[in-house]
């Protein structure tokens, strides 16, 4: 049996989420792995709407902010369990990517930038100013999902570090597994078509503006499970987390990891995780070098890093 | 080169052997708190390197460890992370924002390690956590000291006009709050937003509300400087009064010396040093340090560059007096801290009480000719 790709791509995450603890030195690198596994989750979600079907969003971690939020308010306003609560966070994200999607995704161009753009910063003003709810910008606590104790009186006693690692990481793959399979079926194939030429793939008949849409509110999902995970894991939320500079960090990882590709959106979220960590060393050169990368890889893989170098091999082998 | 080789494994095995302790910092140097976060960490690497001239702490060597977390919380947290597991720290000093000091606190607390917080929300101290401390004073204590002005010159109806950032809401909902306990009502409440360029509509209707006797405005950055000046465009008379948030020589140079004229706030003895009695218990460790930090780093010293310092001063006292650098016995002799005279005030930490500091900690100020003067 032949594997494909997306086998192949599945395989590498599970071992290496797996096995990278026998190299860890301290508890401190789960932490880092954990924040990888979220990064990388939502910027799956922008694999999926900007690789796939060629849209760009500029508010993305406003999705993240509905997530986070959720987990931080209905808990205590609800009564809701904050697991339940990540549902509801994805819910409410989806509902209003599809009210901001439908009318703006039937024009052709990049006016879905714009709008997220202008709804991210809606997102994350709400989350500043509506004290009595969200507490403002000093942030609010997240209440404790639980698992964690069920695990511990099940016999599996993990420290915070290694839950969240885990934890974080089986959803990434479940969350690539999902967006691998969503590529080969046939939505998949028709947002990559409309891609390559919305005129053609209207010819043959897709519904563009549908397909668009989907993607906008999958990719959403995708960007509100991952802030739900982070609130869940810190413990604590500001409205940071919807800002627009989160916003554009995401888009950053996909294209430096290689946008049309689901290992590349890994791939990228790791980089742009570890770099501050690595260059602490040398804190002030943080955004040149950072800057630096980019503009290389924009220059020598203009696909991002992992789909050129990909070529390169297979090029190489045929 | 052999020789040369074995004597440097020689040494680098020697390295661990020597004592050595091990300080983590968490500081926004950079990022929109930079302005905070900049002094912070100029002020602890200058105390670290003065410290370790002089021999240490009971004759070991201080290292800190300090990482920028540009005033992000989840940065803040990931660096928390890091000093407590991976740099096995013995203590942290740093949470520049409310933001970053909830995260780095949760880390703290969890891993049983004494943390020094530089923010100034009264929520991080209140109710009291066994392993965190903070140096600055609160919101609320801003508030009564400013009231306890107020109540001296019998002034009872108030105006309100606060920034919509962190600082100006938290402060405006403490002044809210101990309000009453001077017999102070608030008639009118305004607030703007931090990047407005123009608070004369908001003064205008405080001006028009009837019976306001003084006006105050909580808040932080540029947003009190244009109230200020807007102040004097309209010719308000009533007495203005400023929050600690703006207690640097920035604020006077923003306003303009003739819209800053007779602005009262509460501020730190730092800001006087020149003004202070010569029996001031305050005196010998402002001087010290003003003198120290300005010939260092060629600027004016100011009130948040004096937070870390004093974290640093109880965290090295404690230390001194725990005579081990064992956490738990750090944090026993942080909390026993007595008396201890600081850049903001003089500290006595209890069980009940981590901030340590009394309204007595500030200086009620005002400006004359562009300078600060105290009001007796």
């Amino acid at each position: 049996m032949r594997l494909t790709p997306k086998s192949v791509t599945l395989l590498a995450l599970v071992v290496l989420i797996a096995l990278s603890p026998i190299f860890f030195p301290s508890g401190f690198y789960y932490r880092i792995g954990a924040l990888i596994f979220v990064n990388a989750l939502a910027v799956t979600g922008i694999v999926i709407l900007t690789g796939w079907a060629g849209q760009i969003s500029l508010g993305h971690a406003g999705f993240a902010g509905i997530g986070a939020y959720a987990c931080a308010l209905a808990p205590v306003h609800w009564g809701i369990h904050p697991a339940l609560a990540v549902v509801l966070g994805a819910a409410i994200s989806a509902v209003l990517a599809w009210l901001v999607g439908r009318p703006i995704l039937r024009l052709k161009g990049y006016y879905l930038a714009v709008a997220s753009l202008g709804m991210g910063i809606l997102i994350s003003m709400v989350l500043n100013n509506e004290r009595e709810l969200t507490r403002g910008p000093d942030g609010i606590d997240v209440a404790e999902l639980g698992l964690r104790g069920v695990l511990k009186d099940a016999g599996l006693d993990l420290s915070n570090g290694q839950f969240w690692y885990f934890f974080c990481g089986i959803v990434l793959i479940l969350g690539a597994w999902l967006a691998l399979n969503l590529r080969d079926s046939a939505t998949g194939r028709a947002l990559r078509a409309l891609h390559g030429s919305e005129v053609a793939a209207k010819t043959v008949g897709m519904d563009v503006a549908r397909l668009k849409l989907q993607a906008f509110v999958i990719s959403a999902v995708y960007a509100s499970v991952a802030g739900s995970l982070l609130a869940l894991q810190n413990k604590f939320i500001t409205p940071d987390v919807a800002g627009f500079m989160h916003s554009v960090e995401m888009v950053t990882m996909a294209v430096l990891g290689g946008v049309g590709s689901v290992a590349g959106a890994i791939f990228g979220a790791a980089v742009l995780t570890l770099l501050p960590q690595v260059l602490t060393v040398f804190a002030e050169y943080e955004q040149l070098v950072l800057g630096a990368v980019m503009v290389l890889v924009m220059i020598f893989l203009r696909e991002g890093v992992v789909p050129s170098i990909l070529r390169k091999i297979r090029g190489r082998g045929e | 080169m052999k020789t040369f080789l074995t004597t440097t494994a020689l040494i680098a095995l020697a390295m661990p052997a020597m004592a050595e302790i091990k300080l983590g910092a968490s500081i926004s140097a950079t990022g929109p708190a930079a302005f905070l976060g900049d002094p912070e960490l100029k002020t602890l690497e200058m105390l670290v390197e003065d410290l370790n001239a002089k021999g240490g702490i009971n004759g070991e060597e201080v290292t800190l460890i300090a990482y920028d977390d540009n005033g992000d919380p989840n940065k803040a947290r990931t660096f928390a992370t890091r000093l407590v597991e991976d740099d096995e720290v013995v203590a942290i000093i740093g949470g520049t924002t409310t933001g970053t000091t909830m995260s780095i606190l949760a880390v703290a607390e969890d891993a049983e390690i004494p943390f020094i917080s530089l923010a100034g929300a009264i929520d991080i101290i209140d109710p009291v956590k066994p392993y965190t401390f903070k140096t600055p004073h609160t919101d609320r204590m801003a508030c009564q000291k400013i009231f306890e002005d107020m109540q001296k010159a019998g002034i009872t109806k108030i105006g309100m006009i606060s920034g919509t950032d962190g600082f100006g809401a938290s402060m405006q909902a403490q002044c809210k709050t101990v309000a009453p306990d001077y017999a102070i009502e608030i008639v009118a409440d305004e607030t703007y937003d931090p990047k407005d360029a123009d608070m004369t509509a908001q003064l205008t209707k405080i001006k028009g509300t009837e019976g306001v006797q003084a006006i105050l405005n909580p808040g932080f950055g540029q947003g009190p400087s244009i109230v200020t000046r807007n102040y004097k465009q309209l010719a308000i008379e009533l007495p203005f009064y400023q929050s600690h948030g703006v207690a640097s020589d920035g604020f006077i140079e923003l306003a303009g010396t003739e819209a800053a004229e007779g602005v009262r706030l509460p501020g730190t003895a730092l800001l006087v040093a020149g003004l202070l009695a010569a029996d001031d218990p305050q005196k010998p460790v402002v001087d010290a340090y003003k003198a120290m930090f300005e010939e260092k780093t060629g600027t004016p010293v100011g009130t948040f560059g004096g937070y870390a310092h004093d974290a640093f001063l109880i965290m090295t006292d404690a230390i001194t007096r725990a005579g081990s650098a064992e956490p738990a016995a750090i944090r026993d002799a942080i909390e026993a801290t007595s008396g201890l005279a600081g850049t903001t005030g003089v500290y006595t930490f209890t069980p009940e009480d981590h901030l340590g500091l009394d309204l007595t900690a500030f200086r009620m100020l005002e400006i004359q000719g562009g300078k600060w003067t105290l009001v007796q």
